[in-house]
């Protein structure tokens, strides 16, 4: 397994202007991965495909994840002054983590055998900075996985061939996968309906079940 | 024509030879055909054709389609063995459970008191015979039935199983799943066996527990009282 | 054959030519959802010109059911029946791609003897997914049904071994994680043993049957050829790949589960059309039998599942992982992203058949419409997977 450093700085000598984060993953899988800045994606992504050592020819995977904004507590020490002496005070810090966009991309290569390679690509936020570079100019495969992120998430890739929607029909409006989508009101009656289509439940049928 | 190459898959690769397209490969295609259908006249396994209703199929043991509840004894509301823990209702994917619990309590296999199901409906329509309310069951309440041909004209009635069509006996489960009901009967007596060798433990501890307190009493009361009993307060003035 | 560009405009209908009604126009017909033969409710928008193909563009998702949303809505072990009915034909190696996504997950171990079972599963899977696909592809041809059916008589056999392990023919949701749910029931080795033994005989006779006939050779042969630097780069795997000549198997890339431990051969084609596809599923059904005679002569006893393995209350640190297989379609991925709470963050499902579609208007251009379902047929899509 190639080590994340390394290919973190041979990327960011060959290629100016490129800007790699490594972002660690805790789960047993040690799966890191890395955040690669969205002006350099595509020169990036074709420098991967092409480095003779490395040979990233097979995208495998493309994902779509949505990070809607989250407000984090953490409790920190903080010096104060209190009633003339200064001690150390727990304070509670809210931060407000920007909610983004997405896109992950699991990366084999199948000359050389090895892999993968995750690189991950962020929008600015969720509602109108939704652009990314599309890498189907260098993998095909991404082709309609990407159509699917924009179908079911919004993200609307640059560059890409044919963007439209894939699973869903053409004249739908909203995007599926994303934490807030809120279903339409068509609930059918069932017989045992649980949680929130418990709530549904009793708002079209509010004497019965 | 070319010829897949591979490895090195020698004899199993093709051996066309010179081929010219005299219609071998049809004539040769047409005598396996030709097997085929005159075998099954003769032998059994080319006729694999089961003539349903009228024949049936032998299904293996493990085969499941729809959950029942299992009841021990003769009485099917009062041997149920759910406690309406709702851990099946929780664990069901399409959530086609729904179990109300009652108010009183009455005793388990153990003799421990416990709720018991008030309401035990199963939407077969939405049940996906997943088994996973079977797995997660600690009582063994909850087992899968092999009664596959249940239709029914009313879509949402019909479908909709209480608890009274859904409670079936001890010695159904014997008959459709044995090896099954075998270890569940054996893993429940061994742990009522251990539930009562610790009952009469228990009994045991608190009784000697109790015949020791006495004694210590009895031997307290037996010694002389080491001061005189004081003498009781004037009444206080009103 | 003319050769012609594939045309990447949005624009599925294509203008008229300048000469107008003269010349002839191109006819957009629409292959549409209800047909016998698009494997399920899939949908072309093919432009003709005549008999010929001019553009070519697969519409789906007539069957989607929006499964991802579903697993972050259920627990880890819910979303286990969802995966059986992904791609309905192959649910033992749905349900072990998804325990092995888990299993990278939550760092769990799977025990000597759920291993040799799993492998047995799967092989067995593969076995009945390219008989059964070769069958329905040469239906499709106008083979009417008759090696379809022989080839579903195996598969009926492989079927009731499925429903004496598991309880289930088709849905099994028989793998759990870190093992399997049960153990298998006394005997079932040996029935094992006896399909896997019968089934060279009827290999033999599907061979016999099919792969010398002219009729099938020349519908077949140097149909939707598959351009080598085309295949790698669109992410095709499976079957499709290694027509092409590409040597990728997962099972010996990756070396999941105990595949390092048995001796089989990955066959390659030379050309990548239609009857190299079809030859590939025939030999990777006679290495399954012996991966399976391999297999069923040393399986050990012991534990069928990891001891540290929870069925409820199963909440693995948050953090992520992505576990593959080679399934019979293709390699078969999950992505789960775990945020520590019973339900996943991010479910994600890498869908061989839907990204093996990529490709099939490049196959598929020049050649006449009754080719396009042959290479349809070829391609082995089942749309459960492909719309999830």
């Amino acid at each position: 397994m190639l080590a994340l450093e390394s290919i973190k700085t041979q990327v960011e000598q060959a290629i100016p202007g490129a800007k790699l984060e490594i972002v660690k993953n805790d789960a047993p899988s040690a799966q890191h991965s890395l955040l690669v800045n969205n002006t350099s994606g595509l020169a990036v992504a074709k420098y991967l495909r092409d480095e003779p050592s490395w040979r990233f020819d097979y995208a495998s995977n493309v994902t779509g994840v949505d990070w809607p904004e989250l407000e984090l507590t953490e409790k920190i020490k903080v010096k104060k002054v209190v009633d003339g002496v200064e001690k150390e005070v727990e304070e509670v810090k809210k931060t407000v983590r920007p909610g983004y966009l997405e896109t992950v991309y699991h990366l084999y290569s199948m000359e050389l055998k090895h892999g993968p390679l995750i690189i991950r690509l962020r929008t600015e936020n969720r509602t109108d900075k939704v652009h990314l570079p599309s890498l189907t100019p260098v993998w095909r495969g991404a082709e309609f996985q990407e159509r699917e992120i924009f179908d079911l998430y919004g993200i609307v890739f640059d560059g890409h061939p044919d963007l439209r929607r894939i699973l869903m029909w053409d004249g739908f409006k909203d995007f599926p996968m994303r934490k807030d989508y809120a279903e339409p009101d068509d609930y059918e009656y069932e017989p045992t309906p649980h949680d929130e289509v418990l709530d549904k439940a009793k708002q079209h049928y509010p004497a019965g079940a | 024509m070319h010829l897949p190459r591979c490895e090195d898959f020698g004899p199993w690769t093709l051996d066309l030879g010179l081929i010219v397209m005299l219609g071998e490969g049809i004539i040769k295609g047409m005598a396996v055909t030709a097997k085929n259908f005159l075998g099954s006249y003769v032998s059994e396994e080319r006729l694999t054709t089961i003539q349903y209703p009228e024949q049936r199929q032998e299904l293996p043991e493990a085969a499941r389609q729809f959950p029942f509840l299992v009841f021990d004894g003769n009485d099917p509301m009062a041997g149920l063995r759910c406690v309406a823990c709702q851990i099946c209702e929780k664990e069901c994917p399409p959530k086609c459970i729904y179990i109300e619990k009652s108010k009183d309590k009455k005793p388990d296999y153990i003799g421990k008191p416990q709720l018991y199901p008030a309401t035990f409906d199963i939407d077969i329509s939405v049940c996906m015979s997943c088994q996973i309310c079977v797995e997660v069951c600690p009582f063994d309440a909850i087992k899968m039935d092999t009664e596959f041909e249940l239709s029914t004209g009313d879509r949402f009635g019909g479908l909709l199983v209480n608890k009274h069509q859904l409670a079936k006996s001890n010695a159904h489960y014997h008959r459709i799943h044995p090896t099954e009901a075998d270890e569940v009967d054996a893993r429940l007596a061994a742990e009522k066996l251990k539930a009562e060798a610790k009952a009469k433990a228990d009994s045991e501890a608190k009784a000697k527990a109790a015949a020791e307190a006495k004694a210590k009493a009895a031997a307290a009361a037996a010694a002389p009282p080491a001061t005189p009993p004081a003498s009781p307060p004037p009444p206080a003035a009103k | 054959m003319q050769s012609i560009e594939p045309s990447k405009n949005f624009e599925i209908r294509p203008k008229l030519s300048d000469a107008g009604a003269v010349e002839g126009e191109l006819l957009e017909v629409s292959m549409g959802p209800q047909h016998p033969s698009t494997h399920g409710v899939f949908r072309m928008d093919i432009v003709l010109d005549g008999e010929q193909v001019v553009k070519l563009k697969p519409v789906f998702g007539y069957l989607h059911r929006n499964h991802e949303k579903i697993g972050e809505g259920t627990t880890y072990l819910g979303s286990m029946p969802y995966t059986d009915r992904l791609d309905y034909f192959c649910s033992m190696t749905n349900n072990w791609a998804y325990a092995l996504a888990v299993e990278k997950l939550a760092g769990l171990q799977v025990p000597e003897r759920a291993e040799y079972l799993r492998v047995i599963l799967a092989e067995l899977t593969r076995l009945q997914n390219h008989a059964s696909l070769c069958g329905f592809f040469v239906q499709d041809m106008g083979a009417s049904g008759t090696p379809l059916m022989y080839a579903f008589r195996e598969r009926e056999k492989v079927l009731d071994l499925f429903e004496a392990i598991s309880g289930a023919r088709m849905m099994c949701n028989f793998m759990r994680f870190g093992g399997l749910r049960c153990d298998a029931p006394v005997g079932w080795l040996e029935q094992v043993q006896k399909v896997v033994d019968e089934f060279p005989a009827f290999l033999d006779e599907f061979q016999a049957l099919l792969s010398e006939n002219e009729i099938l050779m020349a519908r077949t042969q140097n149909v939707g050829v598959l351009p080598r630097d085309l295949v790698v780069n669109a992410s095709i795997t499976g079957p499709l790949l290694r027509a092409v000549g590409v040597n990728y198997d997962i099972r010996k890339v990756d070396k999941y589960g105990i595949y390092d431990r048995f001796h089989f051969r990955v066959p390659l084609g030379e050309r990548g059309d239609v009857y190299d596809r079809y030859m590939m599923r025939v030999l990777e059904m006679r290495e399954s039998v012996g991966i399976l005679q391999q297999a069923l002569k040393s399986v050990p006893g012991g534990p069928i599942v990891d001891p540290k393995a929870k069925l409820r209350g199963f909440r693995p640190k948050a953090g992520e992982a992505y576990g593959r297989i080679e399934g019979p379609k293709g390699e078969l991925g999950f992505y789960l992203i775990s945020d520590g709470s019973p339900n996943p963050y991010r479910y994600r499902v890498r869908p061989p058949s839907y990204i093996n579609l990529t490709v099939l208007e490049d196959m598929c251009l020049g050649h006449n419409v009754a080719d396009v379902v042959i290479i349809l047929g070829s391609v082995d899509i089942v749309l459960g997977e492909v719309d999830r």
